[in-house]
């Protein structure tokens, strides 16, 4: 459980970071470490270099724009999780974080490594592709902008550019009006890989009813997916409501079987965590709106 | 590579390879052998200590990146030769360890979280451990001791260091 020799760089800018990736293919980006040293220690993966970019102060802003809520690359989950800016406009990730990895392990790792590695079972990967974040990575002197849903191709497969440096994601803020989210997964441990995870947001018109819903499923398959719910839209979001979009809108979710679940068992959990997102979601815009 | 690390309030210069652990740094190359090597991979907690404040695992941050960092070890926490703090005494008070291995990583654990919340709830206490493993315990009486060290915290002049941002 030794990782092989590697060199180390601490470049001081962005521009350093990029120049260093793009002269040596075989360098790796090291952020918080927390998915990439275990697999150095295993021998998985064998970069020549690993640069570092934890302390590029560049990455480590939280910071609204006109096009939505910037995040830095190299923020930690620990540092977002306490985030009032991500609370109040990005609380589908709010909800999210709390159930990414331990503490200690949210001490270190950042909202960056969770989307570079491409995990299915992220739920920052989820909540972005839920949201339809954008992913931005910076390859020499150009930027380079991904949507999720083009981003992550398979488990730990992501159309990262060669020699690119990941800097931040850009989340919309969230809709004016009542708006509610929920999160929901499930595992063996607490904080563990989920063998399934729901992901929703709800904003309601003035008389309650359903203006815009959200719904993503994360761990069951390849890639966190966002799943088309716009049948709740125009509805009082009852019970029967959910139950009925959610059950139509899984029909043809794709699941794996692994060691740790079968297939059914995490289709049957997505939906089941599918609704009651949709229902915390329901509960608090109508919550907001009173 | 050279590094510098602040260890336990004292200044530490090292020589290590790139991919040195901060663990393994500490173990080998400073001879605190009270950080425990579990699992060596993210998993166990064994190796728990405290860099600026917060509670991180030791084998996933390399000691080159540590350099200018401030980190607690089990060392670190006695109040003098021969003494226990007081979450230590309350581990020991309420059974909270039996082989002993996870203790260094659950009492740092532990420390980090009662240096940011004076009066903790039992789930506040199970997520602060829930990336510790122990296979004694059964866990209650870890519980049992983090909620007493923190009663007997509050009860005190001391004051633990939090996490600086």
């Amino acid at each position: 459980m030794k990782a092989a020799s590697f060199s180390y760089q601490r470049p001081s800018t962005v521009a350093e970071a990029c120049e260093a990736l793009s002269a040596d293919p075989e360098a790796r980006v090291l952020a918080g470490g927390q998915t990439l040293v275990p697999m150095l220690a295993m021998r998985l993966s064998r970069p020549s270099m690993l640069v570092d970019v934890t302390r590029l102060d560049a990455l480590k802003t939280i910071t609204a724009t006109d096009d939505g809520i910037e995040i830095g690359a190299a923020v930690r989950q620990a540092q977002a999780l306490v985030s009032d800016l991500i609370a109040r406009e990005v609380p589908l990730l709010a909800a999210a974080l709390p159930n990414v990895g331990h503490p200690p392990t949210r001490a270190r790792g950042t909202i960056g490594g969770s989307i570079a590695h491409g995990d299915p079972s992220a739920e920052i990967a989820l909540a972005a592709t839920i949201l339809d974040a954008s992913i931005v990575f910076q390859v020499d002197d150009e930027t380079e902008e991904f949507a999720p849903e083009e981003f992550f191709i398979g488990p730990t497969v992501t159309m990262a550019p060669m020699g690119g440096l990941l800097t931040g994601l850009v989340f919309p803020k969230r809709p004016d009006g009542a708006v509610g989210v929920g999160f929901r997964e499930i595992a063996s441990r607490r904080s563990d890989y989920a063998f399934a995870s729901a992901g929703a947001q709800v904003r309601l018109n003035d008389d309650g009813s359903c203006a815009e819903a959200l719904l993503g499923i994360g761990s069951v398959g390849d890639v966190p997916v966002a799943v088309d719910i716009s049948d709740m839209i125009g509805t009082r979001i009852t019970a029967a409501d959910i139950k009925g979009a959610v059950d139509a809108a899984l029909t043809d979710l794709e699941c794996v079987d692994d060691l740790h679940a079968t297939a059914t068992y995490r289709h049957r959990a997505a939906t089941r965590l599918a609704v009651q997102a949709l229902t915390d979601a329901r509960d608090q815009a109508t919550g907001a709106a009173a | 590579m050279t590094t510098e690390l602040t260890i336990n309030g004292r200044n530490r210069q090292i020589d290590v390879e790139p991919r040195t652990t901060l663990l393994d740094a500490l173990r080998d190359d400073l001879g605190l052998k009270g950080t425990k090597a579990g699992c060596e991979h993210g998993v166990c907690g064994a190796c728990t200590v405290i860099v600026d404040g917060e509670a991180v695992r030791s084998c996933l941050m390399l000691a080159v990146q540590c350099d200018g960092l401030d980190i607690t070890t089990i060392e670190g926490v006695s109040p003098a030769d021969g003494e226990m703090d007081i979450i230590q005494d309350s581990f020991c008070e309420t059974h909270g360890l039996q082989c002993g291995y996870c203790t260094s990583g659950m009492i740092l654990a532990a420390r980090a979280l009662l240096a940011r919340d004076k009066n903790p709830t039992d789930e506040t206490i199970r997520e602060a451990i829930s990336g510790n493993i122990c296979r004694c315990t059964g866990y209650t009486q870890i519980i049992e001791a983090i909620r007493l060290a923190a009663k007997r915290l509050r009860e005190s002049n001391l004051v633990l260091a939090e996490a600086g941002e």
